[in-house]
């Protein structure tokens, strides 16, 4: 509010500060991206990083926030059909890509590894929640093993906490995020074919309170630009071509 | 139709839950009350204040230190393995473990100050009747300090049934093996499926109230019979 004060009385805006409400899986990579468009424009960005669910329930609450970058594409098109967000601003940042891994080496080698059923526990982010729980799911049933791992699934909240449970060891295998497991090369995984689930889009809009926000517009153009998309996608997210 | 099956599942596991954890607490909590509230050891005070940290550390700090603890790198771990299991995480064993950590001083606070109230002369009184220490314990200290132990289960009962943080953590969100009531909201919020997140919130808000005026009520009614 201080800072939409400061800006609309300041003509020629030096520096703007605006408010993105980012979803868990992507704070990091938006920091990144952020921090480049700061070095290029001097405009900052203040991030709420939370579940897509609690930033919808904050906007819809009426958040400060002036862009929203959702973990899903359900999310973000509610978002403009209530009116919360700006027509038409609405689009694909970034395309998850999912992962099972374990941090045992030589554990997962592909789908016969899931087949196998030579596991004890397999965490996956609830299929309700989380848009990659929702893309494992779709993997299990690709593969007919529904009803076999039944009995050794276990869900994470979020991706977040899906790889958490891996992490410690407490799940031997889970379908976590490429993007959790890019930056290193511990354990064993196994990159999913894309075509064994729906494809996991994440869209950002720009939130009706930010509709002449000069700066908030900017923002999100970089994202959608070629720099935005070298970061997204060194960071383990795919692109629309 | 399966929605009230779901949470109706949820509701009857945070009962159990809720009831198992307090029958523990209640029996954890006594010996290490008692002997906080008459020991002259000078540590006595830092055991206390282990026993009360989970007053202050936030739940995700306990949830994370217990996810390590359970799984495969920590004691959790080693015990599974006398089963052949890698961890005992997401189970509801699991979930009794986290609750009585989590909820202990809400226990043993209340029944640290009836032991106090009870003091040593009404002890040294049943001693000189040839009552022994245990004799005297259960016949005279613990009739006094009811009001500990009623104030005691009820803050344990309802602490746990309230329990997120760490349920969140360790339990791995298994219909009708972790998935307690706080989750299944949690859950709803998430998918904004609010008709059934305002179902059980507002059930946990009288649930709330009726525990807090319950308490308030017995502990006057009490109070009044005692002294």
């Amino acid at each position: 509010m201080l800072a939409a004060i400061v800006w609309l009385t300041t003509p020629v805006a030096a520096a703007a500060e605006i408010h993105v409400g980012v979803a868990t899986n992507f704070a990091d990579t938006a920091r990144t991206v952020a921090a480049a468009w700061t070095r290029s424009t001097g405009h900052r960005v203040v991030f709420s990083i939370g579940s897509t669910g609690q930033l919808f329930a904050q906007i819809r609450q009426g958040a400060p926030l002036d862009v929203f970058l959702s973990a899903d594409e359900a999310s973000a098109r509610r978002a403009e059909d209530e009116g919360l967000a700006v027509p038409g601003s609405r689009f694909t940042y970034a395309i998850g890509r999912l992962v099972v891994f374990s941090v045992e080496r030589g554990r997962v080698r592909d789908a016969e590894t899931l087949r196998s059923g030579q596991f004890e526990r397999l965490a996956l982010a609830s299929p309700s929640a989380a848009p990659y729980g929702a893309a494992a799911m779709d993997v299990i049933r690709r593969l007919g093993l529904e009803e076999r791992l039944r009995r050794k699934i276990v869900f994470g909240q979020s991706i977040a906490q899906t790889y958490q449970f891996v992490r410690t060891g407490n799940a031997d295998l889970g379908f976590v995020a490429l993007s959790q497991v890019v930056g290193h090369a511990e354990g064993s995984r196994w990159l999913v074919p894309e075509n064994l689930h729906s494809a996991i889009r994440q869209d950002a809009v720009l939130l009706r309170r930010a509709d002449n926000d000069t700066a908030a517009r900017d923002f999100l153009v970089f994202l959608r630009g070629p720099e935005g998309r070298r970061i997204v996608e060194t960071f383990g997210y795919g692109r629309d071509p | 139709m399966s929605d009230s099956g779901e949470i109706w599942t949820a509701i009857r596991l945070t009962l159990g839950l809720a009831f198992i954890s307090t029958i523990v607490l209640l029996s954890i909590a006594t010996p290490i009350a008692w002997w906080l509230a008459r020991s002259s050891r000078s540590w006595k005070e830092i055991v206390a204040a282990v026993v009360a940290m989970p007053l202050v550390l936030p739940p995700t700090v306990l949830g994370f230190y217990l996810l390590i603890f359970l799984g495969p790198d920590g004691p959790g771990g080693a015990f599974a393995g006398l089963w052949g299991a890698r961890s005992v995480a997401f189970t509801f064993e699991a979930l009794i473990f986290g609750s009585v950590v989590y909820s202990l001083p809400f226990v043993v606070q209340p029944l640290r100050n009836a032991f106090v109230a009870v003091g040593s002369r009404a002890m040294e009184a049943a001693a000189t009747l040839r009552a022994s220490p245990r004799d005297a314990f259960w016949s005279v200290a613990v009739p006094l300090a009811r009001p500990g132990f009623l104030t005691g289960a009820i803050f344990g009962f309802a602490h746990t049934v309230g329990e997120f943080g760490v349920v969140l953590m360790i339990g791995g969100s298994i219909p009708g093996e972790t998935k307690v009531l706080s989750i299944a909201i949690y859950d709803y919020v998430e998918t904004l499926r609010w008709t059934e997140a305002h179902i059980l919130s507002a059930g946990m808000v009288v649930f709330a109230f009726i525990v807090v005026l319950a308490m308030l009520l017995i502990e006057k009614r009490l109070g009044r019979v005692l002294r």
